[in-house]
Parts: C-alpha cells; sequence; structure tokens
C-alpha cells in the first residue's frame, strides 16, 4: 500500500519531469528559431534577395527607360565583358591595388609589431594614436590628402624638396596614381595589420625563445625560424580581412580621383560604379558585379582555407 | 676598460636607431591628422604659404564659415540620425541572433552573416537602387538606415557572438533550474553581463555608418544628406577654400576618432569580427 503510494508518486515525478525537460526542448527548438528571426529576416531581405536579384539582372538588358519591363537576352552581358578591354583593365588595376597595398601593409604592420614588442615609454599612448587613422571617416581624410598631395603647393612636395629630392606628381599622373594610393590606404590600414599581428606576438610562448637564446641563436635567426613561422596563423588572417577590402576599395580613390587621370585609378569596383550609376546600363553592370564579387569570395575562400592549413600545421 | 666600449656604444646607437624609427612611424601616422586640425585654424593666406607655417594665430573663421554659413549641422544631424538608428537596429536585431548563435551553435547562421561582410556593398546598392526608385525611396532615411544596417549587423552579430560565448553556462543553467525561461536568461543574465561588448559594438557600428560613403551619395537626397557626401560635394564648389575644407573635415573625423577612444580596447576585435582579441 505504501509502496504503490510512494511508486504512484514517483511515477508521476517521473512524467512531470519528462513533461519539462520535453517542454524545455520545444521551448528550446522555438527559441532558437525565434531569436536569430528579425535577423534572418534583414539577411534574407537586405543581403540574400540582392544578390538573387544581381544575378537575374546580370541576364537582363536593363536601363532607367525600361525599368518595368527588363529584357531578357542570356549571357550576352557576360559575353560582352570577356571583350570589354576597359573592364580587363580595371581587374589588373584591382589585382595590382591589391597586391601593392597587401605586401607593404604586412610588411611595415609586421616591422612597426616588433617595435611595439618592445617597452618603451609612451607606448600605451602611441598604441592608441594608432587606432586614428583607420576610423578617421576615409573620403574626408581622402580630400585632406589631395591637399596635403597637392603637386603644385602641397606640403608633401615641400618637405621632399626640403630633404633634396624630387618632387611628384601623387594623384595627377597616370604613372604615380595607384602606387599613392597604395600608400594612402597603407596610412589607413597598416595599424590594423601591426596591432592584429602585435596581439599574436603578445600571446606567444616565451620557452622557444629563451631556449634559443641558451643554444646562442642571433635575433635573426629567432625570428626568421620560430617567431615567423609561429605567427603564420595571426598573419594570415590580417592578410584575407585587408584583401578582402583592399579588392572592394572605394571611398579613396573615388574621394581623390574618381578613378582618374584619364581611368589610371579605375579598379573594379570604380568601373562598376560608374557603368551603374553613370552610364546606367544596369543589367551590364550587374554581369560585371557577379564577376566581381564571384571574386572576392572566391579569394576569402582560398585564404579560410589556406589560414585553416597553417592553423592545422601549427 | 676599452673593451667594454664598444658593446655600449651599440646599445646606445640601438636605442637610437629605435627611437628614430618609432618617431618616424608617429610622424607618418598623425602628419594628416595634425595637419588638418592645423589647416582648419588657419586663414586662407597662411594656408597657402610656402614654406608652411607652423606659428599662427589661430582663427575660428573656417568653422563659422563651415557650420553658420553653410548648412552643415544639417548634416550633422543626418549623419548622426542614420548611424544611430542603424546602430539601435542592428543591436535590438542582432544580439538575440548572437545569444541564438552562440547558445545553439548555430555556425550556417553565423557564416552567412559573415558572408555579408565579405561581399562587395556595391552589389547589394545596385539592386536596392533599382528598388527604392519603384518605391519612391530614394533620398529618405528609411533607405539610408536599412542600408546602413547592413554595415552594423554583421559587427555588431560577431562581437556579441564572442561575448556570449564567454559566459558561463552554469550562470544560464541556474536561471533555467530556477523556473526562468530563456528569454530571461538572456534579458536578465545574458544582455548585462556583456554589456561592456554591447556598448563597444555599438561605438564601432556608429563609427562605421557614420563614414560610410558609398550607400549614402547613391541613396542621400538634399534633405537626407550626411556628412561624408556633404563634404565630397563641398570641395567641388568651395575649390581653394582650404580652411573650410579642413574644418568640416576635422569635425567629420573628430567624432569617430573620439569615440574610437571610448572603445579603444575593442576596435581591433571590431574590426576583425572578433577573430583577434585586441
Amino acid at each position: 500500500m505504501a509502496q504503490s503510494v510512494f511508486g504512484r508518486q514517483l511515477n508521476s515525478f517521473i512524467s512531470a519531469r519528462r513533461l519539462k525537460t520535453s517542454s524545455l526542448r520545444r521551448g528550446r527548438l522555438i527559441a532558437s528559431w525565434l531569436f536569430p528571426l528579425p535577423a534572418i529576416l534583414v539577411v534574407a531581405v537586405m543581403l540574400a534577395y540582392p544578390v538573387g536579384y544581381t544575378v537575374w539582372l546580370s541576364l537582363h538588358d536593363l536601363s532607367p527607360f525600361n525599368l518595368e519591363n527588363p529584357e531578357w537576352i542570356g549571357t550576352e552581358n557576360y559575353a560582352a565583358l570577356l571583350k570589354d578591354t576597359r573592364f580587363h583593365a580595371a581587374l589588373e588595376r584591382t589585382a595590382y591595388f591589391t597586391l601593392g597595398a597587401l605586401a607593404l601593409q604586412v610588411a611595415l604592420g609586421l616591422g612597426m609589431a616588433l617595435l611595439f614588442n618592445h617597452n618603451f615609454v609612451g607606448r600605451g599612448v602611441v598604441r592608441t594614436l594608432f587606432l586614428l587613422p583607420m576610423v578617421a571617416t576615409p573620403v574626408a581624410m581622402s580630400l585632406i590628402w589631395m591637399l596635403i598631395l597637392n603637386p603644385v603647393d602641397g606640403v608633401a612636395n615641400w618637405i621632399l624638396e626640403t630633404l633634396g629630392l624630387p618632387p611628384q606628381l601623387w594623384l595627377n599622373s597616370a604613372d604615380s596614381v595607384l602606387p599613392t594610393l597604395i600608400l594612402m590606404d597603407t596610412w589607413q590600414w597598416s595599424p590594423l595589420v601591426m596591432l592584429m599581428i602585435l596581439a599574436g606576438m603578445t600571446a606567444l610562448p616565451h620557452e622557444p625563445f629563451e631556449a634559443a637564446a641558451i643554444d646562442g641563436a642571433s635575433w635573426w635567426q629567432s625570428f626568421r625560424f620560430l617567431m615567423l613561422p609561429m605567427l603564420r596563423p595571426t598573419i594570415m588572417v590580417a592578410l584575407m580581412f585587408r584583401s578582402i577590402d583592399c579588392l572592394k576599395t572605394f571611398d579613396i580613390i573615388y574621394g581623390t580621383t574618381q578613378g582618374g587621370p584619364g581611368f589610371a585609378s579605375e579598379t573594379l569596383n570604380l568601373y562598376i560604379y560608374k557603368t551603374g550609376f553613370d552610364y546606367f546600363r544596369l543589367g551590364y553592370a550587374a554581369a560585371a558585379l557577379v564577376v566581381f564579387f564571384t571574386l572576392v569570395l572566391s579569394v576569402s575562400l582560398l585564404l579560410i582555407i589556406l589560414r585553416r592549413r597553417t592553423e592545422a600545421a601549427a | 676598460m676599452r673593451s667594454q666600449n664598444p658593446r655600449r656604444e651599440r646599445a646606445v646607437w640601438k636605442r637610437s636607431l629605435f627611437y628614430l624609427a618609432l618617431t618616424l612611424l608617429t610622424l607618418f601616422f598623425l602628419f594628416p591628422i595634425i595637419w588638418m586640425a592645423m589647416a582648419s585654424f588657419k586663414t586662407q593666406v597662411d594656408n597657402l604659404a610656402t614654406p608652411p607655417v607652423v606659428l599662427f594665430e589661430p582663427t575660428l573663421e573656417n568653422y563659422r564659415e563651415t557650420f553658420i554659413r553653410n548648412p552643415f549641422p544639417r548634416y550633422t544631424w543626418n549623419s548622426f540620425v542614420v548611424a544611430a538608428a542603424s546602430t539601435a537596429i542592428g543591436v535590438v536585431v542582432g544580439a538575440p541572433a548572437a545569444f541564438s548563435i552562440a547558445r545553439y551553435r548555430q555556425r550556417g547562421l553565423a557564416v552567412v552573416i559573415l558572408a555579408a561582410r565579405i561581399m562587395p556593398a556595391i552589389s547589394y546598392l545596385l539592386p536596392w537602387y533599382i528598388l527604392f526608385l519603384r518605391l519612391k525611396m530614394v533620398g529618405t532615411y528609411e533607405s539610408l538606415i536599412a542600408t546602413h544596417l547592413t554595415v552594423g549587423l554583421p559587427i555588431i552579430t560577431w562581437m556579441l557572438i564572442g561575448a556570449f560565448e564567454e559566459l558561463p553556462a552554469e550562470l544560464e543553467d541556474s536561471t533555467l533550474v530556477d523556473g526562468g525561461s530563456i528569454l530571461t536568461v538572456f534579458l536578465r543574465v545574458a544582455l548585462p553581463l556583456s554589456a561592456p561588448t554591447i556598448a563597444a559594438a555599438s561605438i564601432i557600428a556608429f563609427i562605421f555608418s557614420w563614414n560610410n560613403f558609398l550607400f549614402s551619395i547613391i541613396l542621400a537626397g538634399a534633405a537626407t544628406r550626411p556628412l561624408p557626401v556633404a563634404v565630397f560635394n563641398f570641395v567641388s564648389y568651395l575649390n581653394i577654400n582650404v580652411g573650410g575644407l579642413a574644418a568640416a573635415a576635422t569635425v567629420i573625423t573628430g567624432i569617430p576618432m573620439l569615440l574610437a577612444l571610448l572603445a579603444q580596447r575593442y576596435i581591433v576585435s571590431g574590426l576583425t569580427m572578433g577573430a583577434v582579441k585586441g
């Protein structure tokens, strides 16, 4: 008798628990959908739909004159892109700008991180000040750069002349415009690369370096054979972020040259912008866009895979 | 005695070279900002002088020119409205998503939101432009806020995923055992404990909306024009007014620079979507 009451109680306790866990599980399922629902909607409406629409649009002829009834032309836009020399030149300039900026920023960032890895008076303050270029409104800074780099009365040429160096045409010559833009991008972003690498350096273990010092390794040997391989994953992350953004650079180019002089600084982003919003060849711009974002996505995917590999190796 | 000297000499040399490199680098990275700030307080005569004038009598005339004789207060307000609204919506939308991603391991959703950061912004802009043209929404605050949301949302979500993942699971579980719902865990435990990261993420999202140029130059109208577009247009009709341009640029860049100082420990992590802890 007593046992069966206890048994009943036990049974009801167990079923209550079961009920509780199942309702918990259902609550969990609902929560796991409800919490991200607004974000899913934003992504669907603001990001997925436009990308799908761009792909659809790239197979059509569309201008403001036939906004209501775009004409299906199949892959004609893509065929035209293959023959478009201005598009090819823009592609080359994008590669040149990206590779140049990456090389300079990683080299400078690594060098600066080595400097900042030492203790010195005012280290914290200088480190904080180095945050300023990356948050200063790029288009405003590009206008300031135009004044500084003005070939006639800019302060940059005055400094060069004072040092006994020849003045430059900077943004005003087809030969020097891309290197100058790379320099501007380096000014803005190499501090970020430096801070990323510095964070990686700070996290490195001390023991291997102490062991190397005891074994009589030179500074260069311990940098080249210890630090650099251990920093590989960090440098890969920096490369990933910088290459994604360099490929897409717009503000500092449009803010200064708008692609000029001539087409000398017209990168892919600029070319697509002009095709779409200046010439209103919307379908053609969409086809160029599909090529552009496929390129950016492939490069980032490649770097993500490479990074996984360096991490697995390390 | 002589044998000790070369070593000490080398150390001194090294030390001087170290500080020389440091000084040159600091000069390079601060020069445009210092030059801009100085030019904003110079008269046009001082600004055009060669060699450049370092000691000068500061004037506020450039700021008066920019903010009283030009509608820059209006543009500043526009920038503020768009950045504040898109950031606020970004937190309201991004925080629960980040919580769910962290708690239920929804990696797929996290990757999709990251893809928004990787994709070139212009690939959204073209379809939006056509869509907003059809809806007659080009030039409205709504179109700007909606597009700027896609700048802030990935930053906010990814920074908060990191923060929520670091919360001790026991804390959340004990709230559930005490009879609280998962919503209570989110509102009463996760959000308050992550307040510093939420503040930092909001600051960084605000900065990136404030700095955005590409969306605004296409979608803003005369009444909704934010600062980066306004200063860009300023150049074309006041080509030679160096001081006025410098004053406008100083104010535009000054605000994100001050905000960055407030969130300085988080800037690197925010710019790398939490990949690097600064």
